[in-house]
């Protein structure tokens, strides 16, 4: 497992991190999300050692990180780079064996994943005649080259198209399920919410919300309820402990303790079919609007004082 | 996991950065035109050079039988050598009259290996026409003619600048490129910057060393083939020190390159940073060529490290420095190389990835008080 512990930095005046401690566990593709400049590309730099901390500690399994263990490691950084006039495939194995493969290893590993990713038969191609979309595929194969035993990718599937992102989440769950902790940002939410197992909200250079995605969407979510039944609905407002914030047709939604939805449901069962009956869980977009809302006021204040 | 151990030392990782670096340097076109066109360019430099100086080749060394003097040990030595006259004398010292007053071109002295004196420059005919080197002595150093006093602290020079400017630029711009499309940031996460640095200046080197010693070789081949061997055992101590000042020297001006270039993000950024490296490298050249007839300059030249691989190998072949002086000139050089490659990879390390504005020196030095 990965852990930061009360990691700061600091750029001149400004404050990129302050006090962030999380963890990405192994095995589970956790997500990292903030807006723009809230930090995580800052903090993805100070995991791969690229900067360093001003305070704080990274380590794995309790370890702290040292160079050899983060050569080990794999990286794609928000801003793409590799060498525009170099072949792909030349590429690949020249970064395979700056992560410590021998000559051999590294081409013959380098040919497998540009296999894996769809773009062996562009191989032998530079890169800068690449499209886009198979720069940013080459990009992710510079990650992933070295078999590396920890994954840090920032903004790994922008500018890929749905079947590419899923030909690379297939690629990266396997680096996972190989035991590598695997964390990668992502504005797009959505895509967030699909594959995470965790989920690591940043905002302002503090953490907001951490944790396993189901348990935040739960601990999140205001006690609503939504029950749909093909009968009439009117009855739900009736009941004790219940408030009706919609209705529609066959549909409602309430707010509820656990105890009055369950007479709610007892009593949508004895009444006729109950077409559903479900916990509103709040989506990721929603928590992460709502965290970032929280925690707005207090970052000005931190900012007004820094400055 | 598969991944190999991560044992890997720095001196190997700035191998295999060198590495890539010669072999993306080689595979250039633009790089193997632009040399073979710069050794065209000597050869034919020499070629035209003998072609010239033949025609006013003045009667005493010409084509008709040259005057020698010669003591009795060493008469027998001209024997069998066509178009030379033996003009015995007494003993060393009448030999040397005669060819200070004219009477004879040269004279041939006894020892290991024979001596041969020429009055105002080495007489090359006769060097030339010994089976084994001999070695030379001139009365009148000084009134060597002033082509030759030119040329070769021009050669030395010529060749220095043009590997340092074609090289630097080099590295500035791979440096730059780097900086500019990311790379960078990909190759610190496996690569610490000054190891990065260390294989990118190694790399350079070595092409610029191969480069230097592809025109050494080609100056000799023309030398050879334009019938001028005499002159190869003339220059031969200097080149071989230039040779030793070139290596230290040129680390010393790679480092700077690839320091200055780590402060851009843009190769159109690059000129204001490059540009005071450059006049570094000017100003020696023209100090060297246009002070060579002045031993206190030349002196101060050979001992300052941006001048001294043009400046010592230009004192030893004007025969003015003594055996210690360009070992001492080394150790300097070779001090000031270590400070400013220590220097260069600290400015390297705190800027390569600090995109967009232009990094100023000052903030990058002083940064560890700020921070």
């Amino acid at each position: 497992m990965l852990e930061l512990t009360g990691v700061s930095r600091s750029f001149g005046d400004v404050r990129a991190l302050d006090g962030v401690s999380f963890s990405v566990g192994r095995g589970r593709l956790t997500g990292f999300v903030g807006g723009n400049g809230a930090g995580k590309t800052t903090a993805m730099r100070i995991i791969l050692g690229v900067l360093s901390a001003d305070a704080g500690s990274v380590s794995i399994d309790g370890r702290p990180l040292d160079a050899a263990t983060r050569r080990t490691f794999g990286y794609m950084p928000e801003e793409r780079g590799l060498y525009p006039r170099m072949k792909v495939a030349e590429q690949l194995a020249y970064l395979a064996r700056l992560h410590g493969f021998d000559r051999a290893g590294a081409e013959r590993r380098a040919r497998e994943l540009l296999t894996r990713l769809d773009l062996a038969p562009r191989a032998d191609d530079r890169l800068d005649t690449l499209s886009l979309g198979n720069q940013q595929r080459a990009q992710i194969a510079a990650a992933l080259v070295h078999e590396p035993s920890l994954l840090v990718l920032d903004e790994p599937f922008s500018g890929l198209d749905p079947i590419a992102v899923d030909t690379v989440v297939n690629v990266l769950s396997e680096r996972a399920h190989a035991g590598a902790p695997v964390l990668f940002s992502s504005h797009q939410l959505d895509v967030v919410e699909r594959l995470c197992d965790d989920v690591v909200i940043i905002a302002g250079g503090r953490i907001v919300a951490a944790g396993d995605r189901e348990e935040l969407r739960a601990q999140y979510s205001e006690p609503r309820h939504r029950l749909r039944a093909p009968g009439a609905v009117d009855w739900l407002a009736g009941v004790p402990g219940v408030v009706v914030i919609e209705r529609s047709e066959g549909e409602v939604l309430f707010e509820a303790d656990d105890a009055a939805a369950q007479r709610v449901l007892t009593e949508a069962v004895a009444r006729g079919p109950v077409a559903e009956f479900s916990p509103v869980r709040p989506s990721l977009a929603e928590i992460f609007r709502e965290v970032i809302r929280d925690e707005a006021p207090r970052t000005a204040t931190g900012t007004a004082v820094a400055a | 996991m598969s991944a190999p151990t991560s044992t890997t030392s720095p001196a190997r990782l700035a191998l295999l950065v060198a590495e890539r670096e010669v072999t993306t340097q080689l595979r250039s076109r633009a790089f193997v035109v632009s040399t073979i066109i710069l050794l065209v360019g000597i050869l034919a430099g020499i070629v035209v050079g003998s072609v010239l100086s033949k025609r006013d080749t003045s009667p005493a060394t010409g084509s008709a039988t040259q005057r020698v003097a010669v003591v009795p040990a060493t008469a027998g030595d001209l024997q069998g050598l066509p178009g030379f006259t033996a003009v015995p004398v007494a003993d060393d010292a009448a030999a040397r009259a005669a060819v200070q007053d004219g009477t004879v071109a040269a004279a041939l002295l006894p020892g290991t290996p024979v001596r041969v004196v020429g009055r105002d420059g080495p007489p090359g005919a006769l060097v030339a026409a010994l089976t084994r080197a001999p070695a030379v002595e001139v009365l009148n150093p000084a009134a060597q003619s002033e082509a030759v006093r030119y040329l070769v602290p021009f050669a030395f020079g010529m060749v220095f600048l043009i590997v340092v400017m074609v090289f630097g630029q080099t590295i500035a711009q791979n440096t730059i490129i780097e900086k500019q499309t990311r790379v960078v940031e990909v190759l610190l996460a496996a690569v610490p910057a000054r190891v990065l640095m260390a294989g990118k200046v190694a790399g350079s080197s070595v092409l610029a060393l191969g480069q230097a010693a592809a025109m050494a070789l080609v100056a000799l081949l023309g030398l050879k083939l334009t019938g001028q061997d005499h002159l190869i055992s003339l220059v031969g101590a200097p080149v071989g020190w230039f040779v030793v000042f070139f290596v230290v020297g040129f680390v010393l001006f790679a480092a700077m390159f690839a320091a200055a270039a780590s402060l851009v993000s843009r190769v159109e950024d690059s000129g204001p940073v490059i540009m005071p490296i450059t006049i570094l490298g000017l100003i020696p050249f023209y100090l060297v060529i246009y002070g060579s007839g002045s031993p206190v300059l030349m002196r101060v030249l050979s001992y300052v490290p941006f001048s001294a691989v043009m400046g010592m190998p230009v004192r030893i072949y004007l025969g003015d420095a003594a055996w210690w002086e360009p070992v001492a000139s080394l150790v300097v050089l070779a001090a000031t190389t270590a400070g400013v490659v220590a220097l260069a990879a600290l400015v390297y390390e705190r800027s390569v990835l600090r995109t967009g504005a232009r990094v100023r020196l000052g903030e990058v030095l002083g940064r560890r008080a700020t921070a």
